[in-house]
């Protein structure tokens, strides 16, 4: 196990460093200018100096890069230049509400994937109605479910606050306002789990011993729930390893159509500011948040399947 | 019927190409604005309403149709290209290539769509461009793990150590013996990319970082209603509805084509 542990973090450290050296080279080599980008088209060269010494881009790439790496690794990214306080304060106040929302997010879509799925495979007719619904759940657009949700359940029946988010210092107030744009998040990924799910309960199923536990007489449901869905939960768990990404992404759009402060409307404003050391920061902390969720994951799935840490 | 989800899924894929052709037979400017008609219902003029603004729905439809075709059909190509390349070569190279090649995936599969969205828009400006590029680059892990499986589930099979016996090089086996044989799981691959790629584009114009204004599309046209929905459901409904019955279009398409194609079933 402890070798598995190890192997494992170091590879998703070289992950990390290779997606943020990625980040890094896509900056350098991608059209565009950065200084004309924040100073304009008519900038005195004077001023394109300035900036440019103030970015550090009038050194050589290799060099930006080591400097770049060594501040990076000592967690320093930079001071934003729209609010010109460091980056990593930013984060700092903006990550908790992210966070969060991801978090109410997969809890929620597993709460509602799992018994969905188990009903599923208990009940033909709900199986077919299920697994039509979740078809089409997967396939509409996160912030279409959040319109739908904000105008049904805030403004025609005024029962969650629309938008905005008051801090989480009032813990019963935070989770209301959390409510609605959980609930557009976990929909919205609860379709995919919920396939996922059903699939494998439904390839556990075929399986010899649960034949011979039908056989010996053990009740349908009794069957479902002890002796299918622990094998049937490993493949979800790999699933799982792939939903980083799209829990993140799909909280920053959440996050616009609900007003939220969090991470994906700071990064709205850094663009719309040009402000190129916060983009990047963000970039990088919402991709070291995707490797170590996938790293997690991974970890949870070596917990729970002792023949993955000895392989 | 044998695979309703084939049927259906081409169905509405289909009604999706005809709403993108249409937009050059449809005589109505998208960005007309009618002052007098804002946020109109369904009417003989204005066949779908019209928006905040006043402009035909009909028209901002089929427009923002075949925008997303545009930019979802650019970006799975570039996944497309760039994915099965290097994972054919991953596949069937194996050792150090199979290594660097799988950590650079790894990597940027911590780098969603979105994300790269926001470093190139910052780069290059909001657009069709960037996103298109940006989508695009987000796909290539996807069909470089289906490559990259194919590839070394196929190279010990016969007839590639026929070829290779015939003094066939790298080059060749790759693309005239593996391409050829992994087209239908590449094509299964496709179907589902394009349905995230119109997710994905969708999000990123609504978060005004894909087609600008007053181009339409689909997702921004949305973003534009969100704030009248009490006033008037229809201009966020048809982009919503549009949008969430191609997805499930090219969903179906995919999961029938994998049903067909799939030898284990």
């Amino acid at each position: 196990m402890r070798s598995f542990l190890l192997r494992r973090v170091l590879l998703a450290l070289a992950t990390l460093w290779l997606a943020s050296s990625l980040v890094f080279l896509f900056l350098l080599f991608l059209p565009g200018d950065p200084v004309q980008a924040i100073l304009g088209l008519e900038a005195s060269p004077a001023a394109r100096q300035a900036l440019e010494r103030a970015l550090g881009l009038d050194k050589p790439p290799w060099e930006r890069y080591a400097d770049w790496l060594t501040r990076t690794l000592r967690l320093d990214l930079g001071e934003s230049i729209r609010y010109g306080k460091p980056v990593g304060e930013l984060l700092e106040e903006r990550l908790p509400l992210t966070l969060g929302l991801v978090l109410l997010g997969l809890g929620g879509a597993l709460f509602l994937a799992l018994p969905l799925a188990l009903l599923a495979l208990r009940f033909p007719f709900w199986d077919l109605a299920l697994t039509g619904l979740m078809a089409l759940l997967q396939s509409v657009p996160t912030f279409f479910l959040g319109v739908v949700l904000l105008y049904a359940l805030a403004v025609h029946l005024p029962l969650f606050p629309a938008s905005g988010f008051p801090g989480f210092s009032n813990p019963w107030e935070a989770l209301r306002h959390l409510f609605l744009p959980a609930l557009t998040l976990a929909l919205s990924r609860a379709a995919i789990l919920f396939r996922m799910a059903r699939g494998s309960l439904l390839e556990v199923m075929g399986q010899d011993y649960i034949r011979t536990a039908r056989a010996k007489g053990v009740p349908e449901t009794w069957v479902l729930f002890k002796h299918a869905l622990k094998p049937a939960s490993l493949p979800l768990v790999t699933v799982l390893g792939l939903e980083g990404g799209f829990l993140l992404t799909g909280a920053v759009v959440v996050e616009v159509v609900f007003a939220l402060p969090g991470m994906g409307s700071l990064a709205l404003t850094a663009l719309e500011a040009r402000d190129y050391p916060l983009l990047q920061g963000l970039v990088l902390v919402m991709a070291a948040l995707i490797v170590l969720f996938n790293l997690l994951v991974d970890l949870l799935y070596g917990l729970l399947d002792p023949r993955v840490a000895y392989a | 019927m044998r695979s309703p989800s084939l049927f259906i899924g081409s169905l509405l894929v289909g009604l999706f190409l005809l709403m993108a052709l249409a937009s050059y037979l449809y005589p109505v400017d998208p960005n007309a604005p009618d002052f007098l008609h804002r946020l109109a219902p369904p009417s003989p003029s204005h066949p779908l309403g019209t928006d905040p603004l006043g402009r035909d729905l009909l028209a901002r439809l089929l427009h923002g149709a075949r925008n997303a075709l545009v930019v979802g059909g650019i970006a799975v190509s570039v996944g497309f290209a760039l994915g099965v390349v290097s994972g054919l070569l991953a596949g069937y190279l194996g050792r150090y290539w199979d290594g660097i090649l799988s950590l650079l995936m790894e990597a940027l599969y911590a780098l969603p769509g979105l994300l790269l969205a926001l470093l190139f828009a910052a780069l290059m400006g909001p657009g069709m461009v960037s996103s298109m590029l940006a989508v695009g680059l987000s796909m290539v892990p996807a069909f470089f793990r289906v490559a990259r499986a194919g590839a070394m589930s196929l190279k010990t099979t016969p007839f590639v150590e026929a070829a290779l016996a015939l003094g066939a090089g790298p080059g060749r086996v790759v693309f005239r013996h593996l391409l050829p044989n992994l087209l239908g799981p590449l094509l299964v691959q496709a179907s589902l990319a394009f349905a995230a790629a119109l997710l994905a584009e969708a999000a990123l114009s609504y978060l005004g970082l894909g087609v600008q204004p007053p181009n339409p599309s689909l997702g921004r046209m949305l973003r534009e209603a969100q704030g009248f929905l009490p006033l008037s459901p229809y201009p966020a409904l048809v982009p919503g509805v549009a949008l969430s019955l191609t997805v499930l279009g090219f969903n179906l398409l995919g999961d029938g084509l994998r049903d067909r194609l799939d030898p284990r079933r």
